[in-house]
């Protein structure tokens, strides 16, 4: 692995040696605080992100290394004109690894060939967010103790969400996973997808509300149903409403439940619900850190 | 309709009927200085009507963008009269700056001087998707 574009550019097995590095470093964390000393994380933010970025900066100087960068391209050259692949060429210079988010889609991948240091993104538009994915990954490996075997609930916005989509795919990789896909009509996951899992023999059923299925999940993975998707106000109210996870919509639920939220989140999930120790999205961004210090390792080749 | 035989070039056959044209295009046969035969809706046995391209001269030709537009077409090289050669195309598993990605989105529309690359994502329906955003040619042409 020189670096992560896409999340299917990488074997199950490299996830799970992943995750076994992010195990260990939260069980160790003093035995990782050197490992990137005299090492540089260039994160190239040519889009403001609060959360991956402040992530990926925590993992690298959790690791004992610094960092260096921009949060948006109104302070880097590409004001003024210079292409993404100078740029990267130029920051390559000066770091070993880079984090790049770029509103272009494929953005990452041209910075990866002539970058000359591993490449990592951070989000290309609506297309890929591969850290998310393996954030998630971590996060159902450590409150379920499998990625296979597992029935998961996605709920809310399936349509433009890539963080469902792009764990979707990842997920089409373990043995006997079951989908169930909670979303209005309007916002249910793309067809190519849908044909995608038929294809690959993928077991999956579509749902309108949450409460019919909620006994059965044993991860319920919530995103936002956004406003600006709906044409009729009056229809989004409704469907929001239905979509806000309540303590009384969870009764049903497993005790072993996890509840998931890429965040951030707007009133889908109701705060009464943060309490409840089935609530996994906090712990989610903490593994959002540990997964990208084992990534940072990974790509860096530091043992 | 006589079309005279061509002595030392390239004959290209079976192609599917109406998509002469763009082939020529893509091959750039207008900048080609000698005799070019383009002709439509012959009778063929085994295709019903095709379109052939005669071309009075020997040139490199990109057999990956032949074999994108139509991996059915057959190429003949013809050397002194004769028919030295039939090449059969296959789908190319890559094809490379032959077709632009028109995803306003994709990092191709703004960066200069990257590829234009698009890979086969399945074969029998014949989709290609750009390397960088996933768009299908389809969607991008």
């Amino acid at each position: 692995m020189k670096n992560l574009i896409d999340i299917l550019d990488i074997t199950t097995e490299e996830i799970d040696a992943l995750i076994d590095t992010a195990n260990d470093i939260i069980e160790n964390p003093g035995k990782y605080n050197e490992k990137c000393r005299h090492k540089k994380l260039a994160t190239l933010f040519f889009e403001p992100s609060t959360r991956t970025r402040l992530s990926f900066e925590a993992a690298m100087l959790d690791l004992g290394g610094s960092v260096l960068g921009f949060s948006e391209s109104n302070s880097s050259s590409a004001s003024k004109g210079e292409s993404v692949s100078d740029t990267v060429r130029t920051v390559g210079c000066y770091a070993d690894i880079i984090a790049m988010r770029h509103p272009k889609e494929g953005a990452p991948l041209a910075a990866s060939f002539s970058a000359g240091v591993p490449v990592i993104n951070a989000g290309d538009g609506g297309h890929n967010h591969p850290t998310q994915t393996l954030t998630d990954l971590l996060t159902i490996k450590r409150e379920c103790g499998r990625l296979s075997d597992i029935k998961i609930g996605f709920c809310g916005d399936l349509k433009f969400g890539r963080t469902v989509h792009s764990l979707i795919m990842a997920l089409t990789r373990y043995e006997n996973v079951e989908i169930v896909l909670i979303s209005p009509e309007e916002l249910c996951i793309p067809q190519y997808l849908k044909d995608i899992l038929r294809s690959q023999n993928i077991k999956f059923t579509e749902t309108r509300t949450m409460e019919s299925v909620m006994s059965e999940l044993d991860i319920l993975y919530m995103t936002r149903v956004q406003r600006e998707r709906f044409f009729n106000e009056a229809d989004y109210i409704r469907l929001r409403d239905t979509y806000i996870l309540t303590p009384e919509k969870l009764e049903d639920a497993k005790k072993t439940l996890c509840i998931m939220h890429p965040l951030p989140r707007v009133n889908e999930i109701s705060t009464e619900v943060d309490v409840d120790p089935r609530a996994c999205y906090f712990k989610q961004v903490k593994n959002g850190k540990f997964i990208r210090m084992a990534l940072i390792l990974k790509l860096l080749e530091v043992k | 309709m006589n079309i005279d035989p061509i002595n030392n070039g390239i004959v290209i056959d079976h192609i599917k009927a109406g998509n002469s044209m763009e082939i020529y295009k893509f091959l750039d046969l207008d900048n080609v200085n000698s005799t070019v035969a383009l002709i439509k809706n012959v009778p063929s046995k085994k295709m019903g009507k095709k379109d052939i391209i005669k071309i009075d001269k020997e040139i490199d030709i990109n057999l990956d963008v032949l074999g994108y537009i139509d991996p059915d077409i057959t190429v003949n090289i013809i050397k002194n009269g004769v028919r030295t050669e039939k090449k059969h195309l296959e789908l190319p598993s890559v094809v490379k700056n032959v077709i632009k990605c028109k995803n306003p989105r994709c990092i191709t529309s703004t960066e200069r001087g990257i590829p234009h690359v698009f890979k086969l994502t399945d074969k029998e329906n014949r989709v290609y998707r750009c390397m960088y955003c996933e768009s299908s040619a389809k969607e991008t042409v």
